[in-house]
């Protein structure tokens, strides 16, 4: 079982990791202390691998950070739900690997008890279970590489690009 | 035939084909820039991910330290030192160290921005370079390294909000109110996945034009696009941007209109950029640190423009004033025509051109407790040092009346109080 973690609207990076936690200024190992640090101090002392976040809409607004998702990613989040991801954050996310749905989860509570299974296509809900939809062609051709350079260095080449012979 | 927005005409002629809003295309940008603070990353991303020990096009990599500029401490001198010793490695050219200023302004000022080129950016606020018509979006590391390494990336074209402001700034209305002005209307996401296209700016400088790009990332937009009509001669338009009048609307998302004439200075409240009022709705919020600088205002026409209302007067006793500069140019220029001897003059205290305290890790970071007044593009909690102090956005004009009288202040109200002279005024 992984629980839900609750976040507003407009999550900007600066929440997920201050500019003063990056890792120019301390050091990589450090990251996965630091997610959430000022907005929730409790979030990286006890999240479990697995659990997952949802917000409200526009969701990683804010810089272009990868040190924000890669921190999530570190501490083991399993996906992200929101209605609306910012630009930069979701393709951060994607390149990454991790997983983001644009879904309105919000009527799920904070601590609530999920079961998430992405080679199923689902999260089970003490309420019930939703069938999560299935991402485009480019994206799926991404997370199943497990990132956008594991993809690359595998095709030599972007999904979806001609390659010029 | 349909027109075209900026974005698919320049997209279209990187992509080789004629593509709209929606394809995604694969394109070879003409610049990719690299600032200090993520440097580290890409590099480790280069070497340890993608095995990539020279740069196939050095030539179209900028790199800039201006995140931490000087270092601030031993941890950032060092990953300073490293990327300079790979700058030389990589045999890049275009690398502005310590002091030659923010990577956005520079590489508007180096005209390595132009119209109708595309610039990324390990920088959210790349949107920058539509100031000059070029097609500037933010990008991360992995992004960043994958485009220097292959010297090519992915990208959705946009849609498009076009923007058309009609009228003229009068009573202490400045391109800095009209930015937040658009992020009060579309709000923190309203522009997510859009580029924002402005029409009716050709009387706006390339500064102000600035101003405007950088803040279409606060309303979550790809791009911020200026119809480059008006632009000085060193940013020639290229034919092929010309838009044809001949060829139908294009095909906007949206579309709407903003008058000047109506528009009053406008103040961005903690801790969200979009949570703006007009300045006159505010009550008396004093402050304590008054701070001007940063890609959206830290340049000489900024600080030109508090120069000229504190001239001859003295900051409010209690108040701090930075003034950092956008630029060495921006610098230069400030003190060639004595704007810098007039704010020093006044109280305020210089900073080295770069970012300084914006992201909050050096050179003025904010206490708990502490309220700022800022020129910059965000006023999130914790952007500036403590989570506990608070940000308000304004226009330069808005940071000089503020310094004068310790509270957030229309600029019209201190024009009036000057006649008066009052301590502190
Ligand atoms: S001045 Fe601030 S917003 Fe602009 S590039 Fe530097 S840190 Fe980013």
């Amino acid at each position: 079982m992984a629980r839900v973690w609750r976040f507003d609207t407009d999550v900007n990076t600066d929440q997920i990791l201050p500019g003063r936690y990056a890792p120019y200024m301390t050091s990589e190992a450090e990251l996965r202390k630091y997610p959430f640090i000022e907005a929730r101090p409790e979030f990286a002392k006890t999240v479990q691998p697995g659990d997952v976040i949802v917000a409200g809409p526009n969701f990683g607004c804010g810089s272009s950070r990868e040190y924000a998702p890669q921190s999530l990613k570190m501490v083991g989040v399993g996906a992200i739900f929101s209605p609306l991801f910012a630009r930069i954050f979701y393709r951060n996310a994607l390149n990454l690997g991790l997983p983001l749905f644009e879904l309105d989860l919000t009527t799920l509570a904070d601590g609530a008890d999920v079961d998430l299974d992405l080679d199923g296509g689902t999260l089970a809900h003490a309420d019930g279970t939703i069938t999560l939809p299935t991402p485009p062609e480019f994206l799926r051709e991404v997370r199943a590489a497990g990132g956008i350079i594991p993809y690359f260095r595998e095709h030599g080449r972007f999904p979806g690009e001609e390659v010029v012979a | 035939m349909n027109g075209r927005t900026l974005s698919e005409i320049i997209l279209s002629r990187a992509a080789g084909r004629s593509v709209a809003s929606g394809e995604v295309v694969t394109l070879e940008p003409d610049v990719v820039m690299v600032h200090d603070s993520i440097a580290p990353s890409v590099i480790k991303i280069l070497r340890e991910q993608l095995h990539v020990d020279r740069l196939p096009h050095p030539d179209r990599v900028a790199v800039a330290v201006d995140h931490v500029a000087p270092a601030a401490n031993l941890a950032t001198a060092e990953a300073q030192a490293k990327l300079r010793t790979w700058v030389a490695e990589q045999g890049i050219e275009t690398f502005f160290d310590t002091g030659r200023g923010i990577a956005h302004q520079v590489l508007i000022e180096e005209r390595l921005a132009r119209p109708g080129r595309i610039v990324i950016g390990s920088d959210s606020h790349s949107t920058a370079y539509g100031a000059v018509a070029a097609f500037g979006t933010g990008m991360g590391a992995t992004d960043i390294a994958l485009a220097l390494a292959s010297g090519r990336t992915w990208m959705r074209v946009p849609e498009t909000i076009r923007i058309d402001v009609v009228g003229q700034f009068r009573a202490g209305a400045r391109p800095k109110d009209l930015a937040l002005a658009v992020v009060r209307r579309l709000r923190a996401d309203g522009g997510t996945y859009t580029a924002l296209e402005y029409h009716g700016l050709a009387d706006l400088s390339v500064g102000a034009r600035t101003t405007l790009s950088t803040m279409a990332l606060e309303a979550g937009a790809k791009a911020g696009l200026i119809d480059p009509a008006g632009l000085p001669s060193a940013y020639p338009v290229p034919e092929w941007l010309q838009t044809d009048p001949t060829a139908g609307e294009p095909s906007y998302r949206e579309r709407f209109t903003i008058d000047l004439d109506a528009m009053r200075p406008q103040i961005a409240v903690p801790d969200t950029v979009d949570n703006v009022v007009d300045l006159s709705e505010l009550g008396r919020v004093p402050v304590d640190v008054v701070y001007l600088g940063t890609c959206t205002n830290g340049r000489h026409e900024d600080m030109a423009a508090a120069a000229a209302m504190l001239e001859g007067r003295r900051i409010a006793r209690g108040v701090r004033m930075m003034v950092v500069p956008a630029s060495r140019e921006a610098l230069q220029a400030a003190i060639a025509d004595g704007t810098l001897a007039t704010l020093v003059a006044a109280g305020a205290t210089i900073g080295p051109p770069g970012c300084g305290a914006c992201i909050g890790r050096h050179l003025g970071v904010l206490a708990a407790g502490e309220t700022c007044l800022f020129t910059g593009n965000r006023n999130f909690r914790g952007r500036m040092g403590s989570p506990d102090a608070r940000i308000y956005l304004g226009s330069p004009e808005v940071a000089a009346a503020t310094a004068l009288t310790g509270y957030v202040c229309d600029p019209n109200e201190v024009a009036i109080d000057a006649v008066m002279a009052g301590e502190g005024v």
